[in-house]
């Protein structure tokens, strides 16, 4: 086969993840659908297409058809510029993720540093939203994103170091590449610091992704979906979208960082399978979360981030950096 | 807003950088129906709540003088409407007081079974819209609301096949009820009870170790005994700030005196006392349904002939103030007769008009987020609010 | 105190024989409204503060009641006032019950009472701009009031 040409590797492999990303976002809703209704005592969605397989396109197509309501006294441009400044760091960081070795759009050397580093960048479109709506409630919900997301990606990202800290690399393959043959390579099970860091990086996940119990940001009962509030149809469909990729990518992340991205039984192309599936347990590790507590506070919540967690995840990189200098220089 | 003696009306101050007023409601998922509170907030704080309601507002005192005292108890259902049994009770009762009927005994337990199964299905709701309204329609308040939603629908059941309504009744009648229990009522409301405890037990196990129902709801919207006198708030609001006074046990009305029950007491006075007073007023309301069952006497339902004309019910001059334990608190019906086959004057006292007036007392000072646990707790229905 | 002594005490104080009962009913003369009220709560214990409203009479005018309990010894009042034909003026309990606020902001709503020393008398169940009061006996059930029926 004559070889590809690399600008056109450039544009087919984006297109192709986004493509497989967007696909997966929307029947990720129907997963968590099934799943919550499952621990409610009832079914879901059933009647569209068989077992409600058919129910993303349905709530798709659904919205692009719905009326676009624009508030009279909202900030036209940074209200319409809002969702998609939102949704492009949210479909970027799927850029440097390796879905088997060798497998990925761009695996940079700086793979960790450029995932963490995009994710933060919602908060501005967060903010756009909420101030673009001209709209208290959106405007009280933009300024506790940014309070929340900005106090709980610190502890995100230093949980998420930990990792990088024992594989002595921020590529993602490298890091994944570490943990390949054995179930016991897999970060997760290293003793202590690995649990530790699981926990904390989901906690601070939770948060930054604005998942119950942390999800005063759309808050339904006080602020009646935040700062999403004046955006219907496709501007919505473009929030939700960004939302759940942002999702499904801390899913993925989380699966490459602790549970040994595409390491499994059986042949190597099943490797991007497996991936696949641990990404899908961390995601409904989350929804069990969400539907099973009820939210707190907003001061608590970021007394739990500064007092608790910020310490906690700085003590355990530590510990870890000397966990690892140690074993390095032999004992 | 009142100044901090809570006396005078005082202008808010809005020269700050951080001053806000926002609107919460009419139209709000956690409002508990259609109520206004204008939030004066400072950055997250509220520090002036102005509570507008009336939006409800049919005028049962008025209109109760053009019906006759054989009309109104299916209307009076529609003041608590979640707990349309004790509504409709309190109303009969003063109708009683004043013509000094005898009801029978067998009426007088089945009032009580019935007003106690009421208080289990409305207490149902609380603890489902309370869970939701703190967790969201979409999180973890959301699967408590469903199962207790699954719970009482076992009751309304129980009352569809005893009455033929699931929400409004109208079972009261003065002198007695109307229909008697058909067969197999009795063990249909034995199992279900059963079943209800069980799953009691569970609820209160998803929440009690749960460090985020916790935090949420202790030492928020604390009421000192005082206050809570001082407003006349009644039920578990004034059960849950240390006032040992129910209204069952004080001064007993249809035969409560015959059923040995504990009333529940808690000191707190913030929300996790009340959600305690009604946790535990749950299973002393299914021992009182117990022993009622188990002790029902044969005989009439109703001391009066049965109703073949509207003004038939005729009832001397004289007033009288009679008051039931609803789930909520206090109802009372103040009824003044002249004679004629209508009420020249009959003024409700709604157990959650009273209770409500709490909220400009203590919200000032919490965040946006605990408006909404505190009116949860608060429990308030608006039909009772705004008559 | 117990009931006895508080009826034979607010009997003394007004000059008048009170009947025993649950609730003991108190006629009280307008001028005294609030000082009796006070000394309900201060004295007799009474600090459950439980309703008030007020009864249109027709030609002996309005009458506003007021109840209050005392929960630890079962005391109960019913404080009734007659204000007098053609009189719409009372003394606000605001000062000595917090609850009283909302129950007056009522009862003026309802009968167009107004209560002097209340700290914020307006309209609580019907809009600001609504004209008559519904429960006054002068006020047909049918009344129209656009763009309510």
């Amino acid at each position: 086969m004559a070889a590809i040409p690399a600008w056109l590797t450039l544009l087919i492999a984006p297109f192709i993840v986004l493509n497989v990303v967007i696909g997966l976002v929307t029947y990720v809703t129907l997963l968590e659908r099934k799943f919550a209704a499952r621990m409610q005592s009832r079914i879901g969605p059933y009647r569209v297409g068989p077992h409600g397989l058919l129910q993303p396109i349905a709530d798709a197509l659904k919205l692009m058809m719905k009326e676009d309501v624009v508030p009279t006294a909202a900030d036209r441009r940074i209200y319409n510029l809002a969702p998609i400044v939102f949704l492009i760091p949210c479909m970027l960081i799927f850029a440097t993720i390796p879905f088997a070795p060798g497998l990925g759009v761009a695996d940079v050397n700086i793979g960790i540093l450029f995932f963490l580093a995009v994710s933060a960048m919602e908060i501005v479109g967060l903010f756009m939203a909420g101030w673009g709506s001209n709209n208290k409630y959106a405007l009280l919900s933009a300024m506790r994103a940014v309070n929340q997301i900005i106090s709980y990606d610190l502890p995100f990202i230093f949980s998420a170091l930990v990792p990088v800290l024992l594989a002595g690399s921020l590529k993602m393959s490298d890091i994944a590449a570490v943990q390949q043959g054995s179930l016991l390579k897999w970060f997760i099970f290293y003793p202590v610091i690995g649990q530790l860091a699981f926990i904390m990086f989901i906690v601070s996940t939770l948060a930054a992704e604005n998942r119950v119990p942390f999800d005063i940001l759309e808050a339904e009962s006080e602020l009646v979906a935040g700062f999403r509030v004046e955006y219907s149809g496709m501007k919505f469909a473009l929030i939700q979208l960004g939302e759940y990729a942002h999702m499904i990518g801390s899913s993925f992340l989380a699966a490459l960082l602790f549970l040994g991205a595409w390491s499994g039984p059986g042949p190597e192309y099943l490797g991007p399978i497996w991936f696949l599936l641990k990404a899908m347990f961390v995601f409904l590790l989350v929804t069990w979360i969400r539907w099973s507590f009820v939210r707190i506070r907003v001061d608590q919540i970021l007394a739990l981030s500064w007092k608790a967690l910020l310490p906690a995840t700085l003590g355990l990189l530590i510990t870890t950096a000397v966990v690892v200098v140690w074993r390095t220089s032999g004992f | 807003m009142l100044d901090v003696n809570n006396t005078t009306r005082v202008e808010m101050d809005w020269s700050g950088p951080e001053r806000l007023q926002m609107n919460m409601g009419p139209q709000h998922p956690s409002a508990h129906g259609v109520f206004r509170a204008i939030l004066g907030l400072q950055g997250e704080t509220v520090v002036d709540v102005d509570a507008v309601i009336g939006y409800l507002h049919r005028c049962h005192e008025k209109l109760s003088e053009t019906l006759t005292y054989a009309q109104y108890p299916s209307i009076a259902s529609k003041t608590d409407y979640v707990a349309a049994m004790t509504s409709e009770f309190a109303y009969v009762l003063a109708a009683e007081e004043i013509g000094k009927f005898e009801v029978p005994k067998r009426a007088q337990y089945l009032r009580v079974i019935v007003a106690e199964l009421q208080r289990i299905a409305s207490h149902l709701l609380w603890l489902g819209t309370w869970c939701m309204d703190m967790g969201g329609a979409l999180g973890g308040g959301a699967t408590i609301f469903l199962y207790c939603i699954r719970e009482r629908e076992d009751i309304l059941d129980l009352f569809e096949s005893l009455v033929g309504a699931r929400l409004l009744y109208g079972f009261f009648q003065v002198g007695g009820v109307r229909y008697d229990l058909p067969d197999g009522w009795a063990a249909q409301c034995r199992s279900t009870i059963e079943r209800i405890n069980s799953r009691i037990d569970e609820y209160e196990q998803m929440l009690v170790d749960n460090a985020f129902f916790l935090a949420r709801t202790q030492g928020v919207g604390v009421v000192s005994r005082e206050l809570a006198q001082d407003v006349g708030i009644a039920g578990p609001l004034l059960r849950g700030s240390g006032v040992n006074y129910d209204i069952r046990r004080n001064a007993p009305y249809s035969s409560y005196q015959d059923f040995d029950f504990r009333v529940p007491v808690e000191t707190g006075g913030d929300c996790y006392a009340r959600y305690r007073v009604r946790m535990a007023e749950f299973r002393q309301a299914i021992s009182i349904i117990r022993q009622a069952l188990d002790k029902l006497p044969a005989g009439p339902i109703s001391s009066r002939p049965a109703l073949k004309s509207v003004a038939q019910i005729r009832i001397p001059k004289g007033e009288a103030y009679a008051r039931v334990e609803g789930p909520r608190g206090e109802v009372g019906t103040y009824l003044i007769s002249d004679g004629s086959a209508k009420p020249y004057r009959m003024k409700w006292r709604g157990a959650s008009f009273s209770n409500l007036a709490i909220l400009p007392h203590i919200i000032p000072g919490h965040k946006v987020a605990d408006v909404v646990a505190i009116m949860g707790s608060v429990d308030p229905v608006f039909g009772e609010v705004d008559r | 105190m117990n009931a006895e002594q508080a009826r034979a005490s607010l009997g003394s104080m007004l000059g008048v024989e009170i009947a025993a009962g649950v609730p003991m009913v108190v006629d009280v003369p307008p001028s005294r409204w609030e000082e009796i009220a006070r000394y309900a709560k201060d004295t007799l214990g009474c600090r459950f503060f439980n309703f008030l409203t007020a009864v249109d009479w027709k030609e002996q005018g309005l009458e506003v009641v007021a109840r209050v309990d005392n929960l630890e010894d079962g005391i109960s009042l019913m404080l009734k006032t007659k204000l007098g034909s053609g009189v719409t003026n009372c003394a606000s309990l605001t000062p000595v019950y917090r609850g009283a606020n909302w129950m007056e902001r009522e009862c003026f709503d309802m009968f167009g009472v107004h209560f002097d020393n209340h700290p914020d008398l307006r309209r609580i169940l019907l809009e600001d701009g609504w004209e008559g009061h519904p429960l006054l006996k002068s006020y047909a059930v049918d009344t129209p009031h656009p763009p309510y029926r």
